[in-house]
C-alpha cells in the first residue's frame, strides 16, 4: 500500500470517510442482494426449485436467447465499430470531436429513448421503412441495431484510443518485407489490438447480456433477456421465488464476466503507450475514408434522436408543438394517472438528488480508494455495475417492504436506486483524478498549516474539480435515463419520464404516442446537454493538465 | 528562532530501518546539512520532523515541546520538496500565499508578505504567472518563497537543487544561502551534494544507513573526518556517493 499523502489525515477521519459510503453500499446494496438470496435459497427444496425452474423451457429459451443476441451484438458492434476505429486512431481532422461527442451522446442515452429512437427509425413510415419488410421496428433485427447504435462508443473509445498508442513501426516492418495493407493489418495489426479488442468485446458484451429496456420495448414474443423474464415474473405473475432465482442465476453470469474483463482491462494496460501522433489525412484514399467516417457516424449517431424529434413534432399531418403542449394535461385518454409534465418535473427533481448521493458517497469512496493501490476497494464499487439494475431494483423492492423499514414507497427509494447505479461512474471519473495529485502536493500544503479539511476543500478538490464536474453530468444523465431499477421502486403517481414513455408507448392511441415523442425528445436534449457539457468540461480539462 | 533536537529517533519499514536510533541537535537560527548517499535515510529523518512518517521510537522536540501526536498543520515546520510540489492550480503568488491564508494573515499582509518573498527571490514581475509554466530554476524559488513565507520555526529543504543543472545550482545556492540568512531560519538541509552542504550549512552531519557518522563544521569535517569512510565520501566528487 502507498502511504505517502495519508500521514496528513487521521486515523478517525479517514474511517469516517470510509464509514459512509460502506454503510450507504451495505444497506441499500449488499442488504438487499443478501436479501436476494435467502428469497431464492429459503423457500422449501430451493434447489430443487430453482433447478426446475432453470429446466422450464420458457427459462431455457430465455437463457439461450439472452446469450445469443449478446453474442452477435456483441461481433455486430465490433465489426462496424473497428473501421471507424482506424480513422479516429490514424487520423486528425475536422469533425473528430464532434463523432466523439455524439458517440458518448448515443452511450449515455436512455434505453427507452434509444428503442423509442430506433423503432422509429425502422418503422414502415420510418426513414429506413421502405428499405425493410414491414414490423421491422419489432424483433431480433431491432433489438440488434439499437445494441449497436449504444455500444459504438464503447469499441471506439477503447480500441482507437489502444490503437492509437501502438507502435507503428512493426506494421512498417512488415510492409518493408513485402506484405501487403490486407496482410498486414491481418498478421500484425490486428493481433497487436487483440487486448483492446477483448476488452471492449467483454463490456459490450456485458452491457448487451443485461439489457432491459432494449429488449422490453422491441423484442418480439418469445424475445427475453433474464432480466425482462425477472420482471415478467415479478411485475406480472407475482412469482417473487423465480424472480429471484433469475436474479441469482444474472448475478452469477454477470460476476463472471465482470471479472473476465478485469483481467482483460489489465492487459490493455500494458499497452506499447507511444505517444499518439496523429496525422492530417493527405492521400486521396485516406481522405475518402474520414469523409466516410464522418458523414456515417452523423448519419448513425444523429439519425435516430433526429428522428425522435421529428416524430414529436409531427402535429394531424402537418408540423407542430402540440405533442409539447399536451405533456400538461391530463385529460383521462392518456395512461399516466398524472400529466407527463410531471414525470419531467420529477425526473430532475429525482435525478438531483440522486446525482448528491452518488456524488457524495461516490466522492468519499473515491477518496479512500485513491489512498490506496489495493484493488479490493476498487472490485466493491464495481459490485452495483455486477448486479443489474433491474435485479437491483426487484431487490429494494422486496427488502425495504416491512416495517421498520418499509420505505419503498418513500420518495427516497428512486434517487437511491438510480444513485447505485450511477456511484461505479463517479468513482471512475474521480479516482484517476485524485491519484494524479502528486502526494507530495498534499504533503506541502499540510506543512503550510493546511488542516485535512482544508486540504481537500484548497487541494483536492480545485485539482480535481474538473472529474468532479464530469461525474456530476455523467450521474444527472445516468439518472435522468435509469429505467431498469425505477420501474421496480417508482411509484404509479410519481412516474419518471423514462417510465412515462415506456408506458404510453405501450398504449394504443395517437395522443399517447405523441406524448411519448415529446418526452422522448426532452429526454433527448436534457441527456445531450447534460453530456456535451460534460464532455467540454473533460476536454477543458485535458487542456489544462 | 527555534531549537529543534532529534533524539533517538528510530523509523522502522517493514522491510527495512530507514533511522536507526539518530540523534542531532539544531540550535536557533543555525542550519545543518546532513550529508549523505541515496537511500541512507535523509529524507525520511525530514518528514518524521515534518510528522508526515511516524517514529518508531524517540521524540523529536521543538522549543521545549515533544513533537509526538502533533499532526503536520499544527507544526509550523516549513519542508521544500526536491520535486517543488508547488500548487498546480495557484499562480506564483498564490502559491507563495497559501501558509498565509491557512495562517489567517489578513489580505494585505499576505499581499505585503508575498511582494516580500518574491523580491527575495527575484521574481516579482512573475507574480501572476501559471506555475506549470516555470523553469526548474524559477519553480524552486517559488518554492523556497511559499516554505519560507509564513517564517515556519524550522525549515527543512530536502534535496532542494537536486532537480537542476550544474551551472543553476551555483546560481540558486546563492539565492538560498541569503533568504535564510535573512530569514534567521532554523533549518536542516539534506543533499548529497558536498559542496552544497558545504556552503549552506554552518555545521554538516554525515548520514549513513539511518545514522549520523559525523557532525561538524566543514572546515573541521574535512580536515578531521572521524573515519575512512567520511574521508571517502567527502573526497568523492559531488556526483551520487557511494554508501
Amino acid at each position: 500500500m502507498d502511504n505517502r499523502g495519508a500521514a496528513i489525515v487521521g486515523k478517525t477521519a479517514r474511517l469516517l470517510v470510509l464509514a459512509v459510503p460502506v454503510g450507504f453500499l451495505l444497506l441499500f446494496f449488499g442488504f438487499p442482494v443478501v436479501n436476494l438470496l435467502l428469497t431464492a435459497f429459503g423457500q422449501d427444496e430451493a434447489l430443487v426449485q430453482i433447478w426446475a425452474a432453470l429446466g422450464n423451457a420458457r427459462v431455457g429459451g430465455v437463457l439461450w436467447f439472452t446469450l445469443w443476441q449478446a453474442v452477435c451484438s456483441t461481433l455486430l458492434t465490433l465489426a462496424i465499430a473497428l473501421p471507424g476505429c482506424w480513422v479516429m486512431a490514424r487520423f486528425r481532422f475536422r469533425g473528430r470531436g464532434v463523432v466523439s461527442a455524439l458517440a458518448v451522446v448515443a452511450f449515455v442515452m436512455p434505453t427507452v429513448v434509444v428503442a423509442t429512437a430506433i423503432s422509429t427509425v425502422l418503422a414502415d413510415n420510418g426513414p429506413l421503412g421502405w428499405l425493410l419488410p414491414p414490423g421491422a421496428d419489432r424483433g431480433i433485427g431491432a433489438i440488434l441495431v439499437a445494441h449497436v447504435y449504444f455500444n459504438l462508443a464503447v469499441v471506439l473509445r477503447v480500441v482507437s484510443s489502444y490503437w492509437a498508442q501502438l507502435d507503428p513501426r512493426p506494421g512498417e516492418a512488415a510492409a518493408v518485407l513485402g506484405a501487403s495493407p490486407w496482410r498486414v493489418w491481418w498478421s500484425v495489426t490486428l493481433p497487436r489490438l487483440r487486448p483492446a479488442i477483448l476488452a471492449s468485446a467483454a463490456i459490450v458484451f456485458l452491457f448487451t447480456f443485461t439489457s432491459f429496456g432494449i429488449v422490453l420495448l422491441l423484442g418480439g414474443p418469445g424475445q427475453a433477456t433474464i432480466e425482462v423474464e425477472i420482471q415478467r415474473q415479478v411485475l406480472f405473475l407475482f412469482n417473487v421465488p423465480a424472480g429471484a432465482a433469475l436474479s441469482v442465476l444474472q448475478i452469477i453470469f454477470v460476476l463472471f464476466i465482470l471479472v473476465l474483463q478485469t483481467v482483460l482491462s489489465r492487459r490493455l494496460a500494458a499497452g506499447d503507450g507511444v505517444d499518439a501522433r496523429l496525422r492530417r489525412p493527405s492521400r486521396r484514399a485516406d481522405r475518402i475514408s474520414v469523409v466516410t467516417f464522418v458523414f456515417v457516424s452523423l448519419l448513425v449517431f444523429g439519425g435516430p434522436p433526429v428522428s425522435v424529434l421529428l416524430r414529436a413534432l409531427e402535429s394531424g399531418g402537418g408540423w407542430g408543438i402540440d405533442n409539447f403542449t399536451s405533456l400538461a394535461s391530463q385529460d383521462g385518454r392518456t395512461v399516466l394517472s398524472v400529466s407527463p409534465l410531471t414525470a419531467v418535473g420529477n425526473s430532475l427533481l429525482y435525478a438531483a438528488v440522486a446525482t448528491l448521493i452518488a456524488v457524495t458517497v461516490g466522492g468519499l469512496m473515491a477518496l479512500a480508494i485513491a489512498r490506496t493501490k489495493t484493488s479490493v476497494w476498487e472490485g466493491i464499487w464495481l459490485l452495483p455495475l455486477g448486479v443489474s439494475a433491474v435485479t437491483l431494483g426487484f431487490g429494494l423492492l422486496i427488502t425495504f417492504d416491512e416495517d421498520p423499514i418499509a420505505w419503498r414507497s418513500s420518495f427516497f427509494m428512486v434517487p437511491i436506486a438510480q444513485s447505485l447505479v450511477a456511484i461505479p461512474f463517479v468513482v471512475r471519473s474521480l479516482v484517476p483524478a485524485l491519484r494524479a495529485i502528486s502526494p507530495h502536493v498534499l504533503e506541502a500544503a499540510a506543512t503550510l498549516g493546511a488542516s485535512p479539511r482544508r486540504v481537500l476543500r484548497h487541494v483536492q478538490l480545485p485539482l480535481a474539480g474538473r472529474a468532479a464536474l464530469v461525474a456530476i453530468g455523467f450521474s444527472l444523465a445516468i439518472s435522468l435515463g435509469e429505467f431498469g431499477a425505477t420501474l421496480f421502486v417508482a411509484r404509479g403517481d410519481r412516474p419518471t419520464m423514462p417510465i412515462a414513455i415506456y408506458r404510453l408507448l405501450g398504449t394504443p392511441g395517437e395522443t399517447n404516442q405523441g406524448q411519448a415523442m415529446a418526452l422522448a425528445a426532452i429526454l433527448i436534449l436534457l441527456t445531450g446537454l447534460f453530456v456535451l457539457l460534460t464532455d467540454r468540461w473533460r476536454t477543458a480539462g485535458e487542456r489544462y493538465v | 528562532m527555534s531549537e529543534l533536537s532529534i533524539r533517538q529517533a528510530v523509523v522502522n519499514y517493514a522491510e527495512r530501518t530507514a533511522l536507526a536510533g539518530l540523534t542531532l541537535n539544531v540550535s536557533a537560527g543555525e542550519t545543518v546539512a546532513v550529508l549523505g548517499p541515496s537511500g541512507c535515510g535523509k529524507s525520511t529523518l525530514l518528514r518524521a520532523v515534518a510528522g508526515l512518517e511516524p517514529l518508531t521510537q524517540g521524540e523529536i522536540v521543538l522549543d521545549g515541546r515533544d513533537l509526538a501526536g502533533v499532526p503536520t498543520y499544527r507544526r509550523q515546520v516549513g519542508l521544500m520538496f526536491s520535486d517543488h510540489a508547488l500548487f498546480p492550480h495557484l499562480n506564483v503568488a498564490e502559491n507563495v500565499g497559501f501558509g498565509l491564508r491557512m495562517g489567517k494573515w489578513s489580505k494585505p499582509e499576505i499581499a505585503d508578505r508575498v511582494t516580500e518573498m518574491l523580491s527575495l527571490v527575484g521574481l516579482v514581475d512573475r507574480a501572476d504567472s501559471v506555475v506549470t509554466e516555470l523553469s526548474g530554476g524559477q519553480a524552486q524559488r517559488v518554492a523556497l518563497a511559499r516554505t519560507l513565507a509564513p517564517q515556519p520555526a524550522v525549515v527543512l529543504l530536502d534535496e532542494p537543487m537536486s532537480s537542476l543543472d550544474r551551472a543553476l545550482r551555483r546560481d540558486l545556492t546563492e539565492t538560498l544561502a541569503q533568504s535564510l540568512d535573512q530569514a534567521g531560519a532554523t533549518a536542516v538541509l539534506v543533499t548529497h551534494d558536498r559542496d552544497e552542504a558545504l556552503r549552506l550549512g554552518d555545521r554538516v552531519a554525515v548520514m549513513r544507513d539511518g545514522s549520523l557518522v559525523q557532525v561538524d563544521t566543514g572546515a573541521h569535517l574535512l580536515a578531521h573526518p572521524a573515519n575512512e569512510w567520511v574521508a571517502d565520501f567527502l573526497s568523492d566528487s559531488p556526483n551520487e556517493k557511494k554508501s
